[in-house]
């Protein structure tokens, strides 16, 4: 009983909570049809919404006003540099994939550059940014049409006992993620500034490395998720990556990180994620047409925002 | 003292830069061409400029101002009276939104990413493909003539002469940036920073309807996509004004200003330079790095 309270007491499982409520829902209404084809099709979905999620999170961690807004534009860029680089050719994915992460880390340390030598909140500057990355991505990939390499493909979709096999991995990348940031130097160092930032460096907390390095990761999430998107969905696109600005965030936020910052929450990452593709699923499955569901899916956003409420700033 | 010039600055630079490449387009029939869309940018700039002198941000005023283009387009030239009560509705939900966010403490950026989302699905299910058509009188405002000064630039002067008036020269002015300057300061004076953050909104809304009306007026048909950009044109515009992200320092002539600059930049001055359509995007971008350069080398000099 006092292990269910500590459960309840924390935030994340309010997420999950959540996924589970929706589920049920679209299997009472298909009459339990389809129930565990739903839960594959989810977790597959919710991968790529987790990668960039968990970079956005420890960018927003970072303190009010850190966000990365170029991540739409670094994921549809990255797909058209990996699938060029890898150019359907199975030998050439490991290279493909170093490829992308160098190209999102590039965006993620030219987006840091900006914020630091021109002083201007994070948001103008991923804003910016963005712009830019989005003529080259137009200018580089346009009609692009090549196929992902057969193996990698293969490899996106691949399933053991209906079980995303990117999925498995993706959650022991969350493990690591959560590791680093509770018990590792450098995600105390995030925590730390996202307190405090004065308080941090008084303290000794390298501010500006920890930033370089959390918009680095966050830039090279993006360009890894645009591989694999990329792969998983046959072939690069400049808008592949248009639905993650929203749903980075929205899964930080549902997921029970504070957006002022200093908070944490690896766990509703996965949560809130599965929540939103489940909630996308589930209005699908209704058949309602595409402005009842942006209706919905806006209001519910706004309405789990509500109910989970905003924290006091920690100052 | 340059700083505060920087906004006007950069609208002049980017006026020369047209005047040279091409002299024909600074003319009476040029600059009405050319500022044609600077109207309802301004307004939705103006309305960006609100809700970030309290410290918060709008992510759907592009859709909202789609939503209301399709209201304008439809309903308000079939059955005005219900077409009004809608757009003033509208306006209403705005003022919900911010009271919302001040009681909850919610951070506007979600609660409006969120609602970007309800706006485009209405504006959906109210216009599926594009069509409508704007009520006549909107139509003829727009195409409105005056002697000697193309009609953008007036409406332009009009707009930032009445918000300048009223955020930066009355006394409730001052109490609605003071809520984004020092917010704790003015609790204990005794001011509700509930109706602020309500008035703040509601006047976002007022713009953002204004700006959706002034759009459809000029295109004359609408498109539930047709305001999508706007959000980030108007935060750039609020910015390139010479306004901040926090402490209630904004501009609504800077803001202005800022939006004319987008306008003529985003694809006159780049369409003059024959720059391919694929890095227009990335020319505003540049422009916006530049203008903050800029800024960060004139703040410094003046420390």
């Amino acid at each position: 009983m006092a292990s269910l309270r500590t459960l309840l007491a924390r935030p994340w499982i309010w997420s999950f909570f959540g996924a589970l409520l929706v589920w049920l829902a679209t299997i009472a209404f298909t009459g339990g049809y389809g129930g565990g084809g739903m839960i594959t099709a989810a977790l597959s979905l919710a991968v790529f919404t987790v990668i960039v999620g968990v970079g956005q999170m420890f960018v927003i961690t970072l303190g009010p006003g850190n966000v990365d807004l170029s991540l739409p534009a670094n994921i549809g860029l990255a797909s058209a540099v990996a699938m060029k680089v890898m150019d359907g050719n199975d030998a050439m994915i490991a290279v493909g994939l170093l490829a992308a992460l160098a190209c999102g880390m590039a965006i993620g340390a030219v987006n840091y550059l900006l914020i630091w030598a021109l002083r201007i909140p994070p948001i103008i500057a991923t804003l910016s940014a963005s712009f830019v990355i989005q003529s080259v991505d137009i200018s580089y990939g346009r009609g692009l049409q090549i196929k992902p390499p057969p193996g990698f493909a293969d490899f996106t979709n691949w399933q053991v006992f209906g079980i995303p096999v990117l999925a498995i991995l993706t959650v022991l990348f969350t493990i690591g993620a959560g590791i680093v940031l509770q018990r590792m130097i450098y995600g105390r160092s995030v925590l730390a500034i996202g307190q405090n930032i004065r308080a941090a460096w008084l303290a000794g907390v390298n501010v500006g490395r920890t930033r370089f390095l959390t918009y680095t990761l966050s830039g090279a999430l993006g360009g890894l998720d645009g591989a694999l998107l990329a792969g998983y969905f046959r072939g690069a696109n400049v808008d592949i990556g248009n639905e993650y600005l929203l749903a980075s965030i929205a899964v930080v936020v549902i997921g029970g990180t504070s957006v002022a910052g200093g908070k944490a929450n690896v766990p509703g990452v996965w949560g809130a994620a599965l929540f939103l593709v489940l909630l996308l699923t589930m209005l699908n499955t209704f058949g309602v047409s595409v402005g009842v569901r942006l209706v919905l899916t806006g209001l519910i956003i706004v309405g789990v925002i509500t109910a989970a409420g905003g924290q006091k700033a920690l100052r | 003292m340059l700083r505060s010039l920087l906004p006007a600055l950069s609208l002049a630079l980017v006026l020369i830069a047209i005047a040279w490449l091409n002299p024909r387009a600074i003319s009476y029939f040029g600059f009405s061409l050319m500022l044609n869309l600077a109207i309802p940018i301004a307004l939705a700039t103006i309305a960006q400029m609100f809700v970030i002198a309290g410290n918060e941000l709008d992510l759907s005023i592009g859709t909202f101002v789609g939503f209301v283009g399709c209201v304008t387009a439809t309903w308000l030239k079939d059955a005005p009276l219900l077409g009004v009560v809608i757009l003033l509705g509208s306006i209403g939900v705005y003022a919900l939104l911010g009271a919302l966010i001040h009681l909850r403490n919610l951070p506007s950026i979600v609660v409006t990413l969120g609602m970007s989302f309800v706006w485009q699905g209405m504006a959906i299910l109210i216009l599926p493909k594009p069509g409508g058509k704007a009520p006549d009188w909107l139509l003829a405002l727009m195409a409105f003539k005056p002697p000697f000064i193309p009609f953008p630039i007036v409406a332009a002067l009009l707009i930032a002469a009445v918000v300048h008036f009223g955020l930066m020269r009355t006394s409730y002015g001052v109490i609605l940036r003071g809520s984004g300057g020092n917010s704790a300061a003015l609790k204990r004076a005794g001011w509700s920073l509930l109706r602020t953050k309500i008035a703040l909104f509601a006047l976002t809304g007022l713009f953002g309807v204004l700006s959706g009306m002034a759009l459809i007026g000029i295109t004359t048909s609408a498109d539930a996509n047709i305001g999508n950009g706007y959000t980030l044109l108007s935060i750039a515009g609020v910015i390139l004004g010479g306004g901040e992200f926090v402490g209630g320092r904004v501009s609504p002539i800077g803001a202005v200003i800022g939006a004319l600059t987008l306008a003529l930049a985003a694809s006159p001055l780049l369409t003059f330079m024959h720059i391919p359509p694929d890095w227009q995007v990335a020319a505003n971008g540049a422009i916006l790095i530049i203008v903050l350069a800029a800024r960060v080398l004139i703040s410094r000099r003046e420390r």
